[in-house]
């Protein structure tokens, strides 16, 4: 291999490294705070949240906002909601939410990407996971 | 001396520490818990944290900002679309594992609608798809899979013209 382009590479892998070892504390602090959501709201008194109103959509977007992990655990949540009758919108908000609004991580969305960007996307994000769920059932209920 | 880049990280750590130092003198089983959910979360992550590593230096070294300006800049609107969209999709691991990245990208002239588009489209997921059509169907999956694609792009825009109103 080319010196030079060896080099480049090499520069590239330890700017790379250098940026990961620098934001690993925010990486390490949202872990924390994921393990404490995690524990702190038990996931069995989700659905007692729900009324089975106009407002349930509102609910599920922002219970999906505050809690964060793997996707895998909405869908067992959502699928756990659904049996206990809450509507499809209001867990359509949910899924969506909990993927795109992050309030668990969103003290390292504002350290590198900016407070105001952090903020506004989050908050657009959330309108969206209701309008999301308004459209895929509306469109569902027409096939 | 401890680099200016490192302090803010360090700060919200600090943070976070205490918080959870709280927590240990109020609820001892609550602190334990999470601290070993936490570590089996970190062991999952090691390799998308390798992954986020390699794509990093493979994009510092093969992508130049002119690259970037092309296809995911300003001028032609539907192509940022798709391509951030399909870096979305196909990105995996926490969202917050992307934001160096994203940040470098964005100092390298990515505009915001093109990261907010990534990121809204990290909730669609190929592989999560069988498992999601076993608790809610395929209908459901295609249809919420499309709308979201429309959505994020509708994100993007409404982002970046907000942040531009807010200069």
């Amino acid at each position: 291999m080319d010196k030079k382009i060896f080099a480049n590479l090499k520069d590239s892998f330890l700017r790379a490294g250098k940026s990961l070892f620098f934001n690993s504390p925010i990486i390490i602090g949202v872990l924390i705070l994921i393990g404490l959501a995690r524990n702190l709201i038990a996931l069995e008194n989700y659905s007692k949240l729900f009324s089975n109103s106009f407002l349930d959509s509102f609910i599920g977007a922002s219970l999906g906002s505050i809690l964060a992990g793997n996707p895998i655990t909405s869908y067992v949540v959502g699928g756990e909601l659904l049996n206990q009758g809450i509507s499809l919108i209001a867990i359509t908000a949910f899924l969506v939410s909990w993927v795109t609004v992050g309030l668990v991580q969103m003290p390292a969305e504002i350290l590198l990407l900016g407070k105001k960007y952090a903020i506004t996307r989050n908050v657009v994000a959330f309108f969206s996971s209701i309008l999301v769920a308004i459209i895929t059932v509306g469109v569902i209920s027409l096939i | 001396m401890i680099p200016d880049e490192i302090k803010n990280p360090l700060k919200f750590l600090g943070v976070v520490l205490i918080i959870l130092l709280t927590i240990m003198f109020v609820n001892f089983e609550i602190f334990t818990s999470s601290l070993i959910y936490t570590y089996k979360l970190f062991l999952n992550l090691i390799p998308t944290l390798l992954l986020v590593l390699l794509m990093m230096g493979l994009f510092n070294f093969f992508i130049k900002p002119k690259h970037l300006i092309k296809y995911l800049g300003k001028k032609k609107p539907i192509r940022a679309w798709l391509v951030s969209s399909s870096l979305g999709i196909i990105s995996s691991g926490p969202i917050y594992l992307w934001y160096p990245l994203l940040s470098e990208a964005r100092d390298k002239g990515v505009t915001n609608n093109s990261i907010t588009i990534f990121l809204y489209n990290r909730a669609v997921k190929p592989a999560l798809i069988p498992l999601m059509i076993f608790y809610f169907g395929w209908i459901y999956v295609v249809v919420l899979t499309i709308v979201m694609i429309f959505i994020g792009g509708l994100n993007g825009y409404f982002v970046e013209k907000i942040m531009e109103m807010k200069k």
